[in-house]
């Protein structure tokens, strides 16, 4: 009887699998590539690919006049588009020198405020969609049409609304606006419980999202992180506090701040933002002046359409504004806003004609994106979905 | 009738103040050796810091990350511009923000045309890397020492960097690689 000899031991966990995720894959949330590398399970290196979405936007508005370009920065971040509009009018703005009166600058912080929630129903219906929790996406986008319609019903549009432009907005708030406003307004702490209803106490939920993702404090700033993704982690930092703009130092809210930075924290910051939104615009809603809503400075505005068809002078500002545009002097301006995303800015620089020399959006997810190799090595592929959602990306903003 | 100085006979005018320092200048000076000629203005709200030597913006922004009277722990962002008609060429603004002091700055550099380097930035700050990655793709300017200095957002196939100047807008029909041309319209 001969000795049976053991089959010689292979190696076999000698190699890596190196897969792609994306650019075209439900979870990442648009057209993001990810070249994962994988142990097994576990990811040992991540590297994203982007630029699938680019579409050469700034380089458009440098042939473009500034109010022409206004339409092009909506498809950005086209999950909450009226934020882009506004960071791109308040840096035109700075840059000529005009001031904005109350009225319009509130109505902005309300159409920037219901752009952000309509981000962040997104990101909370498709993150909890990619973890399995298909209902909240239902509700979030049942909801999230409350707002388009409020959107809608005051510029037209319900993605690329347009409504902010330079030198105020394209027209007044329509009768009737402002009690569809506080009928939706009133609902959204509700709508916001059942999200929360759904997710915040949830086991599965917590097993997915507690301890997956951490980002330190330092680790956010060093990686230019902004927004809720940087606040999940610790850091107080939100440019609607630190910089005003549009008369936000005069509102009433409050910045919730995470204390571990993984993706449990990231959702609790963003829920609780939108709180705050909805008491943002309690508090517009209440307070909201009467009163012009653009500079009222026939150099950069359109007369009421009804002077151009009586008086001569309307008439010709109307066709100069149209077919020229208005002129920014040489200089540069750069203004912060707080996007959905995280900080959101637009540094435009003016050489005296009537199109910007340079126009350069600092994109927050473009600059948060760099975080996710960080969150993913060394965690498992599911948890990759969990921490892509969690930084709350879109692509528009990422690729431009 | 051009106006000459007093005459002799006048007690001679007293010759006016310097107007005082940007702390930002003297700081600056005193903390980055080797540093001289930084200039300071303040236009539309911003502070904008010139640095004329570019190859010491690393040193600069190290300087005002880590000492303790200025803190500017955020980088904001970087961004270039092609100045076509003046050289040097490109603009690049690094913009810094402190949380602690809630101060923001604008540092900017110019780089020549030809050959444009910068030492990187990422030495200090991470989330330079993406940033500097879209600057050598726009621009073609290049950051000694940056990991991996490639394109980011345009396809693999353009040659070229789109945010210059002399650079086209476009209109031309672009066809994937192998694609059939041969189209009847």
């Amino acid at each position: 009887m001969t000795d049976i000899e053991l089959r010689p031991s292979r190696d076999l966990d000698a190699e890596t699998l190196t897969i792609n995720m994306g650019p075209q894959h439900p979870s990442t949330h648009g057209v993001l590539r990810l070249v994962l590398e994988l142990d097994g399970e576990t990811v040992v290196n991540c590297q994203p690919v982007v630029g699938y979405l680019h579409t050469g936007i700034e380089k458009e508005l440098e042939y473009k006049t500034f109010q022409q370009g206004m339409v092009l920065t909506d498809r950005m971040d086209y999950t909450a588009a009226s934020c882009n509009n506004l960071a791109y009018a308040l840096a035109v703005e700075k840059l000529i020198g005009i001031q904005i009166p109350p009225r319009g600058q509130m109505v902005r912080v309300m159409i920037a405020e219901m752009s952000r929630l309509t981000g962040h129903m997104i990101w909370v219906g498709t993150h909890a969609l990619d973890l399995g929790a298909m209902t909240v996406f239902l509700y979030s986008m049942q909801d999230r049409e409350r707002f388009m319609d409020l959107i809608e019903m005051a510029s037209g549009h319900r993605l690329t609304p347009t409504y902010i432009r330079v030198g105020g907005l394209s027209d007044d708030l329509p009768d009737g606006w402002l009690e569809n406003a506080r009928e939706v307004v009133a609902l959204l702490p509700g709508m916001i419980d059942q999200y929360e209803g759904l997710l915040t106490n949830n086991a599965i939920w917590m097993s997915r999202t507690q301890g997956i993702g951490t980002i330190t404090a330092a680790e956010a700033l060093d990686l230019g992180l902004t927004g809720p993704s940087l606040r999940g982690s610790g850091v107080a930092y939100d440019v609607r506090k630190a910089l005003p703009y549009c008369g936000y130092e005069n509102f009433d809210f409050k910045i919730p701040v995470g204390e571990t930075g993984d993706v449990f924290d990231r959702y609790l910051v963003r829920v609780a933002e939108m709180r705050q939104s909805a008491s943002i615009l309690k508090q517009a809603l209440d307070n909201l002046p009467d009163g012009p809503y653009d500079c009222q400075d026939a150099k950069y505005i359109r007369p009421p359409k009804i002077e151009t068809m009586l008086r001569m002078e309307q008439l010709i500002h109307h066709f100069l504004l149209v077919t020229e545009g208005f002129k920014a002097p040489r200089g540069e301006a750069y203004v912060a806003t707080e996007g959905a995303k995280g900080e959101l800015g637009f540094y435009v620089v003016g050489d005296g004609s009537n199109k910007p020399y340079r126009a350069h959006m600092r994109s927050p997810s473009f600059i948060n994106l760099q975080a996710l190799p960080k969150m993913c090595v060394g965690r498992m592929v599911a948890d990759v979905v969990a921490c892509i959602g969690s930084l709350d990306i879109v692509l528009g903003e990422v690729d431009r | 009738m051009s106006d000459s100085a007093p005459a002799a006979a006048d007690t001679p005018a007293e010759s006016p103040e310097p107007p005082p320092e940007h702390p930002l200048v003297v700081a600056l000076r005193e903390g980055v050796t080797g540093l001289s000629g930084v200039t300071v203005t303040e236009s539309r709200g911003m502070t904008l810091a010139h640095i004329p030597d570019a190859g010491r913006i690393v040193d600069v922004c190290r300087f005002l990350k880590t000492d303790g009277d200025w803190e500017f722990v955020m980088l904001i962002d970087i961004v270039a511009v092609d100045h076509r008609d003046s050289e040097p060429r490109f603009g690049l603004t690094y913009t810094l923000h402190s949380i602690s002091k809630n101060q923001r700055i604008f540092l900017k550099i110019r780089v020549p045309g030809g050959a444009a380097v910068v030492p990187t930035m990422t030495t200090l700050w991470s989330g330079a890397n993406w940033m500097e990655r879209e600057v050598f793709d726009m621009f073609g300017v290049r950051f000694a020492g940056h990991p991996d200095l490639r394109k980011i957002l345009t396809p693999d196939d353009l040659e070229g960097h789109p945010l210059r100047k002399d650079f086209p807008l476009g209109n031309v029909d672009v066809w994937p690689e192998g694609a059939d041309t041969n189209v009847a319209r």
